[in-house]
């Protein structure tokens, strides 16, 4: 239910003992909690004045029940005095700044106003231990100013000199409390307020006196604070902080009973000790120089620092972090028949979510439907359902099979009734999977509704979220109001996230089959028959097909490239190179051998392939210019239509990989054989001339290093050379290259390893140094520098490693994992203080960036007020696009004149 | 391209870098005028729709364009960045390094261009890097212990010095200030400085009875660097586009400055500290853009600019290069509460007790934290329509007018609030 006011600032200061005593609603004097029959005692720390947490009670001081009463403070008389642990440096600073005795600033008003400026405009800086000097005497009473000595935890002391002697004398608190009651107040004989040398110290003391800091009074906390537990055998559990409570009471009762006894000052000191300690474990128990108090297990107490620090503390874990109800959680499965902008959502899940629907005259039948239909919907087939009805008197019905009719027949419009209803195909969801590393990774999606326990998408959408369906979860948000579904739909949803905000360009786009599809549709030329035609346009609404590119023996025939076509956008204008392109230094254009060239005039392919550098994600050159284009709405449309396309193309041929795919002929060994034993002799030559000491060192390296450069450089390109020669044996017949060619997943490296020889394994970008004495392993001989015994495998994956290799690969496999492990922990880190130190800034309507307090960070957005989304990879303007798009056009148009 | 063309272009509200694109483009390109006044047309039309739209949360999508693809970069410290004889810190360590505004990167390098004169010439250039590279004694000539004497021997070998073009005397002078001074030796006596000519200069200890003194005492006199600046371990001269450049390890901007033919207007160090002191907070501004994109761009990061601009001018918005972080930025908020939420939380509270701070809740954390709806975006946006009642026109009880406000139990009482809480802050409500 949202709040109906707005808090507007909060106020920070210290608790006065007279506020604590107003507040307080009881004096705790009872360090027990419940007598032998399960009751409260009354003035103890579970006393009903301070709140109930049973239920069936009410509070005494409030008479409402557990659920309403929000608990009321008590309060602790202490018999001395007590330091607060989280102000002891200031306790010292005071100490240290102002007289003993007159409790003036030991700094003459001059001095003062040097550093803080003058007093009617407090703009300077504000005082600090160092402004004054050590040991001087008073400049306003002229006594003498002793040293203070501050020890951890909480002890003070003097130290004066007597007789030349140095005497250390502690300070209790009730001295301090005395000195500090003399600071900035208003001389009762002249009439002057000296509370500006408080606020030379930046300190407010109409809210936080000094004397504050050192506590007479102790507020107690309410019990729903600190919830009692009722344990499986019925014993009640207390919490942390009523554990201490009852340990500061029984010390403070015994210290009053002691002192009122007139007890001797060593107990009276011990006691107070005792005291303090207890007062400073329960506002801290990590205090250094402090024994933590423990539980009777062993396990330090919680007490209030604990409480709101860290990560589970109460700022960051449940103020800053909420729970949700509302949403749902399974694993993630594609499905490329669905639409970008869709989810595939179990129906147990649908049916146990809902969306409230007010009742009008407009959906009151549809509404009365669903409710007769009741919280079960067995199949897809049935209707959908609602699992609530919400009363204009607020209160919830639960449909059950009993009052479906009843129920149905109460609901009228007009007054207020809500349905909460099942989710039903279209609904509109927030759908996210964690880390959620950037605005990506929460989208809103359109529902369906299907049979199966996992929610279903488009393999398209995992970029974005990073996802894979190996095991993966993810979330889902049902938005319960209007304003919000408006939100998801509009701003939040799939299509309006195609482009990344990061680059601007598509960051949603074809990946692994999609490109190898569309790869294998598109590249070179090919001839289809009508039937194979409509199957692979079979997901896409057309009318009619474009003239045949040839008929023979009268069947037509059409090629690959108009069967793309089809999908383009009829003006659609553009030149660029696939991703298979090599960059030669003459391009031959739409000669390319690869046919890398890709030309697209009017929505028709002339020539090129279509592969990642087209559609894929991240790159998606077509995909990125029909959003600037079109917009996002035909963007999401070509997403759709191209992943079918593909899926269909890739299903004509057939598309797998298996071992027999790597093999190569004897020749080809013989050939990768011959490259290493070369490499090897040669790196054997090197290291016989670095023995030699002939070993030319180059500038800044010692000869060793220089010779290990030399090694990997050689080992290095012996592996590449094995590379080629695999490379040259297999074609594009061969789904590995024609995978790593298009770019739809693997690069050459991968066949390398596979086929040919797997190379270096490198620790730190070095050769494998670390082992036994002197060498890596037990089978090579002392001080071997030779290719094997420093990792270098020159088998393949498919060959199989012999033993010292493999140890060698998972030495070097290791790596990769502690990397990874180290790498998102920091980087998690990075990228929280990176939101935490930006999150407050935004465009104002001026165009300047601002953080939300006023301040000017840029006077206009990224020095040209270009949003990096909607810019084509960083410039505010596709030139290139209009270009080629105004001009082609043109000339078309001429040609066609003609 | 004609005349009037290009006068077109140059009078149109976009961006310098469009301009010139677009006169790059069609230079040489066979079009009309009414081509032209399309293409025109398109341009400024598109630069419109590509304006940021205001109350967009420009600081978090940073953030996040920065720190996501954090996630993919390598650990690996060292890479051999251009210069295969320099490490270079890369990657993650190195984003964190120029976020954290570390007084001294891990491995500080700069980038030495050269003047005109010097720039063509692999001997002039080299002549230069002398004057940089730290050099210590014992290699201008050879060291020995007397032992018999209990002196330390320096024979200098005065083709090396001619070769480095420093003099006998700048040595003799120089060294044995520099041990004084640098490496904070002082016990020998100054040797004499009469027959220079010879080349030999003679170091004694003043304690004449110790050996290990005497080890000492030769360990300084032949590491004590006579010619280059202290902090430049090595210098790399290398050619490129047609010019020679200085690779260094070390850096020290201001010392560099002075040395003669170096072109102070290109030369640069990877220490962005030191860039704020020595050229100024803006320099140090492009410092952190340029550094960041680099590192970025060398693990194949694409990431837009203004992001990094955002970063880099939130760093140096108070003068002085700041910390993203408890030390920096995200320190000195104004707000308690987003500093409590962020780090240290415990200590935050208590010192805005006794100051008697007050958090105006302007930011996100603090208005998340009491649960009410953040500036930012869409929640920055105070416009209330007032409601209008429509009759219906189908069925009708009578005495019953239709509401049509949202669903949802509470949402009316809410707007009722929200007209009283802006007409109270005196904001205007739009007509």
């Amino acid at each position: 239910m949202p709040s109906p006011k707005r808090v507007g600032k909060i106020d920070f200061g210290l608790l006065s003992p007279k506020e604590i005593r107003t507040m307080s609603v009881r004096k705790i004097i009872w360090a027990d909690t419940y007598d032998d029959d399960g009751f409260p005692y009354p003035q103890g720390l579970m006393d009903l004045h301070l709140g109930v947490i049973d239920p069936g009670l009410r509070c005494k001081t409030c008479d409402q029940k557990a659920s309403d009463c929000p608990g009321h403070f008590g309060h602790i008389e202490l018999a001395k005095p007590v330091i607060h642990v989280g102000y002891t440096r200031l306790i010292r600073k005071l100490l240290r700044v102002f007289c003993r005795n007159c409790g003036r600033l030991l700094l003459s008003p001059n001095e003062v106003e040097k550093v803080v400026g003058t007093e009617d405009d407090l703009t300077g800086d504000i005082l600090t231990e160092k402004d004054v000097k050590k040991e001087r005497d008073c400049p306003h009473c002229g006594a003498p100013q002793f040293k203070i000595n501050f020890e951890k935890p909480t002890t003070f002391s003097e130290v004066s000199i007597e007789e030349g002697k140095k005497i250390e004398h502690k300070l209790t608190p009730a001295d301090i409390r005395a000195r500090l009651e003399r600071i900035g107040v208003r001389d009762p004989k002249t009439g002057v307020d000296y509370s500006y040398e408080l606020k030379a110290l930046g300190l407010n003391p109409d809210i936080a006196r000094p004397e504050w800091t050192i506590s007479t009074v102790l507020p107690v906390p309410p019990v729903t604070m600190r919830p009692s537990i009722i344990l499986e055998n019925g014993q009640r559990s207390e919490d942390d902080l009523t554990h201490k409570l009852v340990d500061i009471i029984r010390i403070n009762q015994r210290f009053k009973e002691n002192q009122d006894a007139g007890a001797p000052q060593l107990i009276i000191e011990d006691l107070w000790e005792l005291l303090q300690y207890h007062v400073t474990t329960y506002l801290d128990n990590e205090v250094a120089g402090c024994p933590p108090a423990r539980h009777r297990s062993g396990r330090p107490l919680k007490t209030l620092s604990q409480r709101l620090k860290g990560k589970d503390g109460r700022f960051r874990g449940s103020l800053s972090g909420k729970r949700v109800n509302f949403s749902a959680r399974t694993v993630i499965s594609p499905d490329p028949h669905l639409s970008v902008g869709e989810v595939g959502v179990p129906l147990a899940i649908a049916n146990e979510m809902s969306i409230p629907v007010r009742v009008t005259h407009q959906n009151m039948e549809e509404l009365k439907t669903m409710v007769l239909a009741g919280p079960d919907r067995p199949t897809l087939k049935h209707p959908c359902g609602a699992n609530y009805v919400i009363r204009p008197d607020k209160r919830r019905i639960k449909l059950a099979d009993g009052n479906l009719e009843t129920v149905t027949e109460m609901i009228e419009p007009g007054t207020g009734y809500v349905v909460e209803r099942h989710l039903r195909d279209g609904d509109i969801v927030l759908f996210n999977r964690q880390p959620s590393l950037h605005r990506m990774s929460i989208m809103g999606h359109r529902i369906k509704v299907m049979d199966g326990k996992t929610f279903r998408l488009n393999p398209a959408v995992c970029p974005p979220y990073n996802a894979d369906f190996d095991g993966d979860e993810m979330n889902l948000h049902v938005p319960q109001t209007e304003e919000a579904r408006a939100e998801a739909a509009l701003l939040v949803s799939v299509q309006e996230n195609i482009l990344s905000p990061r680059f601007g360009g598509p960051i949603i786009g074809g990946i692994h089959d999609h490109i190898s599809g569309i790869f294998m549709l598109t590249n070179k030329t090919r001839w289809f028959k009508k039937d194979d035609v409509v199957y692979l346009l079979q997901d896409y609404d057309f009318d009619t097909l474009p003239e045949p590119d040839k008929v023979e023996n009268g069947i037509e025939y059409w090629t690959n490239k108009q069967i793309f076509s089809i999908i383009l956008p009829k003006d659609l204008n553009m030149v660029f190179k696939a991703s298979s392109c090599q960059n030669c230094t003459t391009c031959s254009k739409e000669e390319c051998e690869r046919d890398a060239y890709v030309k697209i005039i009017n929505g028709d392919l002339i020539s090129g392939t279509i592969d990642k550098k087209a559609i894929g994600a991240f790159d998606g050159q077509i995909l990125h210019r029909i959003i600037r284009l079109y917009d996002m709405r035909n963007a999401s449309n070509f997403i759709d239509c191209f992943t079918k396309l593909s899926i269909r193309s890739i299903m004509i041929d057939g598309f797998s990989f298996g071992i027999d795919d790597e093999d190569l002929t004897h020749a080809e060994h013989r050939q990768i054989e011959e490259k290493l034993t070369y490499a090897e002799n040669d790196v054997d030559r090197r290291i016989k001339i670095f023995l030699e000491g002939e070993l030319e060192p180059m500038p800044g390296r010692t000869a060793e290093e220089t010779l290990e450069m030399q090694i990997m450089q050689v080992l290095g390109k012996a592996r590449d050379e094995t590379g080629k020669i695999a490379e040259q044996h297999l074609g594009l017949e061969n789904s590995a290259v024609l995978m790593a060619r298009s770019g739809a997943r693997g690069s050459m490296l991968n066949l390398t390893q596979m086929a040919g020889c797997v190379g270096q394994q490198s620790v730190r970008g070095e050769r494998i140094m670390r082992g036994y004495d002197e060498r890596t392993l037990p089978h090579f001989r002392k001080q071997e520098r030779g290719s094997a015994a420093h990792g270098f495998i020159s088998h393949s994956y498919k060959g199989g490693l012999n033993p010292t290799e493999f140890f060698f690969h998972a030495i070097g496999g290791r790596e990769g994992l502690v990397d990874t492990a180290v790498r998102t922990s920091q980087s998690g880190y990075l990228q929280r203080r990176m939101i935490n130190a930006l999150q407050d800034l935004k465009v104002a309507y001026d165009e300047t960036v601002r953080t939300t307090g006023g301040r000017i960070i840029q006077f206009r957005y990224g020095e040209d007020g270009t949003d990096p989304m909607k810019s084509s990879f960083g410039e505010p303007v596709d030139v290139t696009a209009i270009v080629e798009a105004v001009l082609k056009e043109k000339a078309s148009e001429e040609a066609e004149a003609r | 391209m004609k005349p009037e063309h290009l006068n077109a272009i140059q009078e149109t509200q976009i961006p310098p870098k469009t301009k010139e694109q677009l006169i790059d483009k069609l230079e040489g390109k066979d079009y009309s005028d009414a081509q032209f006044d399309e293409i025109l047309l398109r341009t400024n039309d598109e630069y419109q729709r590509t304006r940021i739209e205001p109350c967009e949360a420009v600081g978090v999508i940073a953030a996040q364009s920065i720190g996501e693809p954090g996630t993919q970069m390598t650990m690996r410290t060292f890479h051999y960045a251009g210069v295969a004889e320099i490490n270079v810190t890369l990657g993650l360590p190195r984003l964190i390094e120029i976020m954290d505004a570390r007084k001294e990167p891990s491995t500080p390098t700069m980038t030495v261009f050269l003047n005109d004169e010097y720039r063509g010439d692999r001997d002039k250039a080299r002549e230069v890097s002398w004057q940089i590279e730290a050099a210590p004694l014992h290699e201008f000539g050879d060291i020995t212990i007397d032992m018999e004497n209990m002196q330390v021997i320096v024979h200098l070998n005065k083709a090396v010095c001619d070769k480095r073009k420093i003099s006998l005397e700048t040595i003799v002078e120089t060294a044995p200030k520099k041990i004084k001074d640098k490496r904070h030796y002082r016990d020998f006596e100054d040797p004499p400085t009469s027959d220079i000519d010879s080349g030999e200069l003679i170091f004694l200890p003043k304690d004449r009875e110790s050996y290990q003194n005497l080890f000492h005492l030769a360990e300084h006199v032949r590491n004590v660097i006579v010619q280059g600046l202290d902090d430049i371990e090595r210098v790399v001269v290398r050619k490129e586009g047609g010019e020679y450049i200085l690779y260094t390890e070390g850096s020290n901007l201001k010392d560099v400055f002075e040395v003669e033919g170096v072109d102070t207007t290109r030369t640069r160090t990877n220490n962005i500290s030191e860039i704020a002191s020595v050229l100024g907070i803006e320099a140090a501004r492009r410092a952190i853009i340029n550094e960041a994109l680099d590192t970025l761009k060398e693990q194949g990061i694409l990431v837009d600019v203004r992001h990094l601009m955002l970063v880099a001018d939130m760093m140096c918005m108070d003068g002085e290069v700041k910390q993203i972080g408890r030390h920096g930025i995200a320190g000195e908020k104004e707000s308690v509460l987003s500093r409590a939420a962020f780090e240290v939380t415990v200590n935050h509270l208590l010192d805005a007790a006794v100051t008697n701070e007050v958090d105006e809740l302007n930011g996100v954390t603090e208005n998340v934290i009491v649960g009410q709806p953040i500036q930012l975006g869409t929640g920055d946006v105070k416009l209330i329509a007032r409601q209008i009642k429509v009759p219906f026109s189908g069925e009708k009880k009578p005495n019953c007018d239709v509401d049509e406000r949202p669903i949802g139990p509470d949402e009316s009482k809410s707007q009722i609030s929200n007209e009283e809480r802006l007409a109270g802050e005196g904001n205007v409500v739009p007509a």
